[in-house]
Formats: structure tokens, C-alpha cells, sequence
């Protein structure tokens, strides 16, 4: 069955001398989107990526990707939202592109993130007033 | 008819009947204006939002030897310390030392005097240093050393502009992106942005001032202080709707209060992208429903209160006054309005959910006996304009 699947790597040193991405196309037959990533040699690296293809190819890629120490989450750690730093202002609105940051009642102007629409575009990073969105690279 | 000391007898009692401005709407469309009015004593409205124009004064106590400090700075941010020995000035809008400001166009500001401000009342330290030229009974010329908001002898805040009556709608005419106080506004209309809390906002629900005059009390920040003076800039000669309530700035107020009795959630600082620093507060007033008018003013709706759309790209800039367009805050809350055909979206940035959070607060304490009412000693000037500066040579 073909799917979908949202991913954050963090990459040990080593791994970044890996071609990983490569091997995840050539190997296992997958299609990578990659978002955004930050990859250096002497330190951490991060990657934020849509993995589409055969559920067991997208298996057998993250267990290649688990054999070179590279912590694998499935939850969006890229960009983060502080909800106690957010005072739903709302000043971020109009700059999110994909509504991951919306208001789903106007009565009451309540700020809610949806981390899977979050394409990490960091427009919110830019415009937030109050600090409430960050990112971890 | 009810005066100020009777409401204030039935908040001592426990008897008093308290709305928020958002269910009043509700409950006077429901009861009627005249038997709202007998049953209701008090109405409270909020904003939560950038209020530049705030400060506060802090004592700091005798260092030993004593110092008379001429220069200071709080977390690198500059204090005025024009004062006296060991008082300071800390505005809102101070830059820290050595921020590049728009020199890395547009500047990040991520740090300045509300952040400071912020700081203190959440309880964190903050480094003060001081500089002095030293005198017989003040000798010592130079001082670091952290306090926390505990240590200060005093910390008042005194703002002196705040609550805005109504507030600019702004939007960007221009081909560039522009950053302004009210946001990033991307070019060609790309979106529009707002600032007031509408049918909450304190002076929008008392358009013409009949109760919120000076000596008034507010919930300043979680702190109980009051109305010391017309704001800067309070500007009543406006144009008005229908309704009489303004649709452009018009009143505004300069609050103090105690601030180390503040809830940090309501204190906060801004950092707005190639603007600048300032500082968020929620502020809450509550109406007394002296009579029926009173309570009629106060629920106003989003939909009967105007705002003006300014080109921050030019207009704004040059100081003129040509209009955009006019919205009322239903269209600008809905998320999106519509110039020459073409749909804008619209965001805001004053907190209406906070707004909201703050009147209900207000409200339970006044229903708890703990938030009395007190009557202006003077009003507000009804009648007043506001000039600009002209740049003129000496002669």
C-alpha cells in the first residue's frame, strides 16, 4: 500500500557522511520531499522530509536509517509552537501558507497549530511578536 | 438610576450582577434595555495588546557607600536615571545597548525595555549597572549587581498612553513587503492587519466617556490602579459613527499601577520585525450601569464599530489622511474582506481571546467582593483635538 509519511531524523556526526537520501530513492524505492535540513559533518544534523511509497519499502528505509544511529521521529519536532508564549494575537495568520496556524472558533480568537499541515516555511518564527514559534534548526 | 455607592455596596455584599461586554450583548437583546439596566450594576470590557507608552519607575534602594547613578542600564537595556539617586525611568521601547536595529534590515529586536519589563514581574533577575561621577555623600562611581522585582523598594508601572478607543486598519499599497508596528505587510495588498479588541475595548463600549474619567479604578495586569490622566494623544474631536463611537484612534488613557502585584501572563514583551521592541499588557475596566444609556453604550457590537484602512507604505508615512477603505470588526475578524473585488486576508494583533480572558477575570472579581468601583474625580476632556509637529527653523 502506498503511502505517505512524515519524518524528522536527527543525524550522530557520522551519519551526515551518509548519502542517505540516495539510498532511501535508490534502494527502497521511495520518493523523498524534503522540507528543510541542516546537515554538517562536525555536528548534529536535521532533516524534515515526506517519505512516499510501499509501507514496507518506507519500513525497511527507517530500519536502514536506524542501523546508522539516526533518531527517527514521526511527530513534527522541526518547528515548534509554545502555547503558553502564544497569546493568540494572531499576527502569524496571514504568513502561514498551509493554515497550520489558524483560528477555528472567531467567538473566541483562539490560536490553534496543527503540526501536520506545517510545511516549515518559518514565516511564523518571523512574524510571531511573543516568541511562541521556534525552530530546533 | 444607580450611583457608584450603591453598586459598590452590592459588590461588598456579594449581591452585585456582573457582565462581561460580550454577554451583555446577548442578555440586553434578551431582558430589554430598561430591565437590563435595573437588574445589571457592572459591565466589564478588556484589551490585550502592544502598548507603547508604558514604563515604569523603580526604586532601587541604597547601595553601600550610596551612589547617586547618572547613567543605567537594566539588562543592557538604557533606564533614565534623571530622577534621582536611585531612581529609574525603564520605557517599553527602549533598544537594547548596541542593537543593530534596521542595520540588518528588517532588524530582529529581540530583546528591549518591555522584555525587561516582562522579566521583572515574572520574578527573574535582571542586572543593573550604573554609572556615576561620584560626589562627597555619593562617592561610588560604578555598580553591577541583580535584583529581582522583591528587591525593588518600588516598581510602578505608569503608561501614558494606553487603551486606544479604536485604532488604524493597515495595509501596504506599495510593490515591497514592509514591516510597521502593526506587522509585515506584504506588498499589494497582500493582507491587512488590526489592532483593538472591538466589542471589549474599554473606551469603544464608552464612547463618550461617562464613566471612565480620571481617578477611575482598572484591573491593570492582575494589579488594581487607576485612570491618572488623559492619554497622550487623547484625540475626542474625531470623526464618529452613528452610534457616536469614533472610527479612528481617538481617546486614550494613561493607567499606573502597582507592579509587583502583576500576573505575568498579561505582561509581555513584543518584538516586532524592522519596527522594534514594546510591551503587551491586558487591561480591564469595568463600567458601572449608572442608567440605561450607560448600559446601551456598552453593548456595542463588532459589527457597528468602523475602522479606517491606511496605506502604512505612504499615507501613513507622510502623514496624511486618505483612507483605503472602511471595515467594521465583524468583516476584519472574519479572516478576510474584500477591496475592488479582490479578497485580502486580515489578521489581527491585539489578543481578543485574552481580551476576552481578562473581562472574565475582572468579573469574578468584582462578583467576589474583591474589585471595588471608584468614581472619576474629573472626566475626560469630550472635545479635544491633537496636532502634529511642524519642522520649522528658529526665526
Amino acid at each position: 500500500m502506498k503511502i505517505t509519511k512524515r519524518i524528522h531524523f536527527k543525524f550522530p556526526p557520522k551519519a551526515a557522511e551518509q548519502p542517505v537520501v540516495t539510498r532511501l530513492v535508490r534502494d527502497y524505492d521511495l520518493d523523498v520531499n524534503i522540507f528543510r535540513a541542516l546537515v554538517n559533518q562536525k555536528e548534529e544534523g536535521f532533516m524534515m522530509l515526506d517519505l512516499t511509497g510501499d509501507d514496507i519499502n518506507i519500513s525497511r528505509g527507517l530500519d536502514y536509517l536506524n542501523s546508522l544511529n539516526i533518531e527517527i521521529s514521526d511527530t513534527n519536532l522541526g518547528l515548534q509552537w509554545n502555547q503558553e508564549k502564544c497569546t493568540s494575537c494572531g499576527n502569524c495568520l496571514t504568513h502561514c501558507p498551509t493554515d497550520a496556524l489558524h483560528i477555528p472558533d472567531r467567538n473566541t480568537m483562539e490560536i490553534e497549530y496543527r503540526a501536520s499541515r506545517c510545511v516549515e516555511c518559518m514565516n511564523c518564527i518571523e512574524n510571531c511578536p511573543f516568541g511562541a514559534c521556534y525552530a530546533l534548526f | 438610576m444607580k450611583t457608584y455607592q450603591e453598586i459598590n455596596e452590592k459588590i461588598k455584599s456579594g449581591r452585585a450582577v456582573v457582565f462581561t461586554a460580550e454577554e451583555i450583548i446577548d442578555y440586553v437583546e434578551e431582558k430589554g434595555l430598561e430591565k437590563a439596566a435595573e437588574e445589571v450594576d457592572v459591565v466589564t470590557t478588556a484589551t490585550f495588546g502592544a502598548m507603547c507608552s508604558s514604563g515604569c519607575f523603580l526604586n532601587f534602594g541604597h547601595s553601600k557607600p550610596k551612589m547617586r547613578i547618572t547613567e543605567a542600564w537594566l539588562d543592557d537595556v538604557l533606564a533614565y536615571s534623571g530622577i534621582a539617586a536611585v531612581d529609574l525611568f525603564l520605557g517599553a521601547t527602549q533598544l537594547r545597548h548596541r542593537d543593530p536595529a534596521n542595520m540588518n534590515y528588517p532588524g530582529e529586536f529581540s530583546f528591549g525595555g518591555g522584555h525587561v519589563i516582562e522579566k521583572l514581574v515574572a520574578g527573574e533577575k535582571v542586572q543593573l549597572f550604573g554609572l556615576s561621577y561620584g560626589t562627597d555623600e555619593y562617592p561610588l562611581k560604578e555598580i553591577r549587581t541583580w535584583v529581582t522585582i522583591d528587591d525593588l523598594n518600588q516598581a510602578v508601572m505608569v503608561n501614558p498612553r494606553n487603551c486606544y478607543q479604536n485604532y488604524n486598519v493597515a495595509v501596504n499599497c506599495s510593490d515591497k513587503p514592509i514591516y510597521t508596528y502593526l506587522g509585515k505587510l506584504e506588498p499589494n495588498m497582500g493582507n491587512i492587519t488590526y489592532s483593538s479588541a472591538g466589542q471589549l475595548s474599554p473606551l469603544l463600549n464608552d464612547p463618550h466617556y461617562r464613566t471612565i474619567g480620571l481617578g477611575t479604578k482598572v484591573w491593570l495586569a492582575g494589579s488594581q490602579g487607576h485612570v491618572y490622566s488623559e492619554g497622550t494623544q487623547h484625540a475626542s474631536s474625531c470623526e464618529r459613527g452613528e452610534n457616536g463611537v469614533p472610527v479612528e484612534g481617538a481617546g486614550t488613557l494613561a493607567l499606573t499601577a502597582d507592579m509587583k502585584k502583576m500576573n505575568p501572563e498579561f505582561v509581555r514583551g513584543v518584538s516586532l520585525k524592522g519596527y522594534g521592541v514594546s510591551l503587551a499588557l491586558g487591561i480591564g475596566i469595568p463600567i458601572p450601569v449608572l442608567n440605561k444609556e450607560i448600559l446601551k453604550a456598552s453593548t456595542v457590537k463588532d459589527r457597528d464599530i468602523e475602522a479606517c484602512v491606511i496605506d502604512y507604505s505612504s499615507a501613513y508615512p507622510e502623514r496624511r489622511g486618505d483612507i483605503v477603505a472602511r471595515f467594521n470588526y465583524d468583516e476584519l475578524k472574519s479572516g478576510e474582506v474584500e477591496i475592488d473585488g479582490t479578497k485580502i486576508p486580515t489578521s489581527p494583533l491585539s489578543s481578543y481571546s485574552k481580551a476576552r480572558k481578562v473581562a472574565g477575570l475582572l468579573k469574578d472579581e468584582i462578583l467576589n467582593g474583591d474589585f471595588l468601583l471608584s468614581e472619576p474625580h474629573g472626566m475626560l476632556p469630550p472635545d479635544q483635538g491633537m496636532s502634529g509637529l511642524e519642522i520649522r527653523g528658529k526665526e
